[in-house]
């Protein structure tokens, strides 16, 4: 029996995933495209008429869009800038020898294997209004003096979202930092110990510099996904109050699957997918010149 | 390295303001999932109630007429069925490809990568209005085989992505000596490859369980019945309603965490191998 060269052989294993993936996401992806280029408002009565860039036009010129596009900003860099920070220093500390070490690190990736849904209706019921332990907490701490409506207000309930994805996702960059430092040359830090530099020195000319990588694919790893965010803001407030908390991901959901407007609600996840790719560009540049290094 | 007295102190307060912030919300949703509701919407709280439950686990694991306690089990064992189903056969496929990927030279074999990357990078809002429509009109919805079919569109490029670095690491020389013992490349593949890899499989497969078990947007818009509705969806739906059994959303809540935690606890070694491996090196 003759034996099939390499390359049939890898392109046979390749096949079902190829199929089974581009498959189901190949059709959709070009259909959604179509849709923002048509009119596909169910009320309508020209639907399905080609009505070429418009859809964008009317979105680009929306301030709603733009609030929303705001907030998706808003909402991921503030986010991902706790992260970042709180998940060093955590790291940091693990990375120390304190006692009780083992345990931190095993109760720090707890928060992040909670379902989103879970960790949304969790801090829902804890930021409740009337019987939430948030504002019995702080009430008994005297640091409130009467009970808040954390979900509210629009910019508080932004906050509160943030929150409550600082929780479940900081451990995520905890364990990636951690790593990271567990293969840093112990050795350097020593020197720079004995040649007398402190330990902020230390950390700005040793550390940052030597993290940085880590900390760059962790920076776009995390916007790729905080752009995305929807169960949180679907399952804790539903956009709301006010839109105050109504991101893109959530518009176009909205858009789409409430008020029926197939065209806008393709439009708003076109947009989001270019900006997805960008990122995607992005992270595999860095995971480039990383290689090269 | 030594370090100065005040700092020792500082450290080992952070270290506490970080186990209280870490477990203090869990602990609240345990509590209360075994509080009665009276205690519960008492004002002040009472941190710890006067009288403890265990009434509303049982009602899920018992017939008890508890319509909510019986939905929560149902969508749980819904979330098992597909999340288990989209974690074997991710494997399976993406784990043949990625290493085919990783180990044979061909052409796009780069562009390859970068569009498995791209496919589960993607937001799923942009490929489900068409396949709404679609499935819709093919009266798919509703089927955890159609679940199970959807969820893998992230979660094979996932498994690709990860593990093909970890078949980067395998030495030429086990390909070379297993081709001279006369192995075919499905035994070469079986016998010596899934072995050597065995880690970043478990790894691998632990994440993509975790993955389908998170899984919100698929499972509402796809789902509506028992049939197929997940747990996320069921404590969605529930905690989305007016009047609302604060204890009952605790209960499942705590038992929807259960399986990433208990995976996330006793694989916690091969969870930071498998997170580290995918995103450092390429």
């Amino acid at each position: 029996m003759k034996r099939m060269s390499d390359k049939t052989f890898a392109w046979l294993n390749i096949a079902p995933a190829i199929l089974l993936v581009f498959g189901i996401v190949l059709f959709p992806l070009i259909q959604t495209f179509l849709y923002s280029l048509q009119n596909m408002e169910l009320i309508s009565d020209n639907k399905g008429q080609f009505v070429g860039l418009q859809n964008y036009a009317e979105l680009l010129s929306d301030p709603d869009f733009w609030g929303s596009f705001g907030r998706t900003i808003y909402f991921s860099l503030a986010s991902i800038a706790m992260e970042l920070v709180l998940g060093l220093l955590i790291a940091l500390l693990l990375n120390e020898n304190i006692k009780g070490k083992t345990f931190l690190r095993t109760i720090i990736i707890l928060p992040w294997a909670v379902p989103t849904i879970v960790n949304a209706a969790m801090w829902k019921w804890i930021y409740h209004p009337e019987y939430g332990a948030l504002n019995a907490f702080l009430k008994q701490l005297h640091l409130i003096s009467s009970y808040q409506s954390w979900l509210s207000s629009p910019w508080l309930a932004m906050q509160m979202v943030i929150l409550a994805d600082v929780w479940k996702m900081t451990p995520f960059v905890v364990i990636f930092i951690l790593a990271s430092l567990q293969m840093a040359n112990k050795g350097v830090y020593e020197a720079a110990s004995i040649d007398g530099a402190g330990l902020v020195r230390r950390f700005f000319v040793l550390t940052l510099p030597y993290l940085k990588p880590t900390l760059l694919v962790l920076l776009v790893m995390r916007t790729m996904e905080s752009f995305k965010v929807f169960d949180l803001i679907y399952a804790l407030t539903q956009g709301g109050p006010a839109n105050g908390t109504m991101v893109l991901t959530y518009q176009a959901y909205l858009k789409a699957f409430a008020n029926l407007q197939y065209s806008q609600g393709a439009t708003i996840s076109y947009l989001i997918a270019m900006m997805i790719v960008l990122l995607t560009v992005m992270y595999v540049r860095i995971l480039k010149t990383e290689e090269e290094m | 390295m030594r370090h100065s007295k005040t700092f020792t102190v500082m450290q080992y307060l952070f270290a506490a303001l970080i186990v209280f912030c870490t477990l203090s919300p869990f602990l609240w949703l345990f509590i209360s999932s075994i509080s009665y509701q009276k205690d519960l919407t008492a004002v002040p709280l009472r941190w710890i109630p006067k009288d403890i439950t265990f009434e509303r686990y049982a009602d899920v694991f018992v017939n008890s007429g508890n319509d909510l306690a019986y939905s929560f089990r149902i969508s749980m064992i819904n979330s098992f069925i597909v999340s288990a189903s989209v974690t074997l056969i991710a494997l399976v496929i993406g784990g043949l490809a990625a290493h085919a990927i990783a180990r044979f030279r061909f052409r796009f074999r780069q562009k390859l990568i970068y569009i498995f990357l791209f496919t589960y990078m993607i937001p799923s809002v942009v490929i489900v209005i068409p396949l709404y429509l679609l499935l819709n009109k093919a009266g798919l919805l509703d089927s955890k085989i159609t679940l199970v079919l959807l969820d893998l569109t992230f979660a094979i490029p996932f498994v690709i992505w990860i593990m093909q670095s970890y078949f980067r690491l395998l030495s030429k020389d086990f390909y070379e000596a297993a081709s001279i013992d006369g192995c075919s490349r499905f035994q070469m593949l079986l016998l010596i490859v899934v072995p050597l890899v065995r880690p970043g499989l478990i790894a691998t497969g632990i994440f993509t369980f975790l993955l389908a078990w998170d899984e919100f947007f698929f499972s509402l818009l796809f789902t509506s019945s028992l049939d197929a509705k997940t747990i996320s969806v069921a404590i969605a739906e529930f905690s989305g309603k007016n009047t609302v059994d604060y204890g009952m959303i605790s209960t499942g809540g705590v038992l929807a965490c259960l399986p990433p935690l208990i995976i996330a606890y006793a694989f916690q070694k091969f969870l930071v191998q498998g997170m580290t491996a995918g995103g450092v090196k390429e």
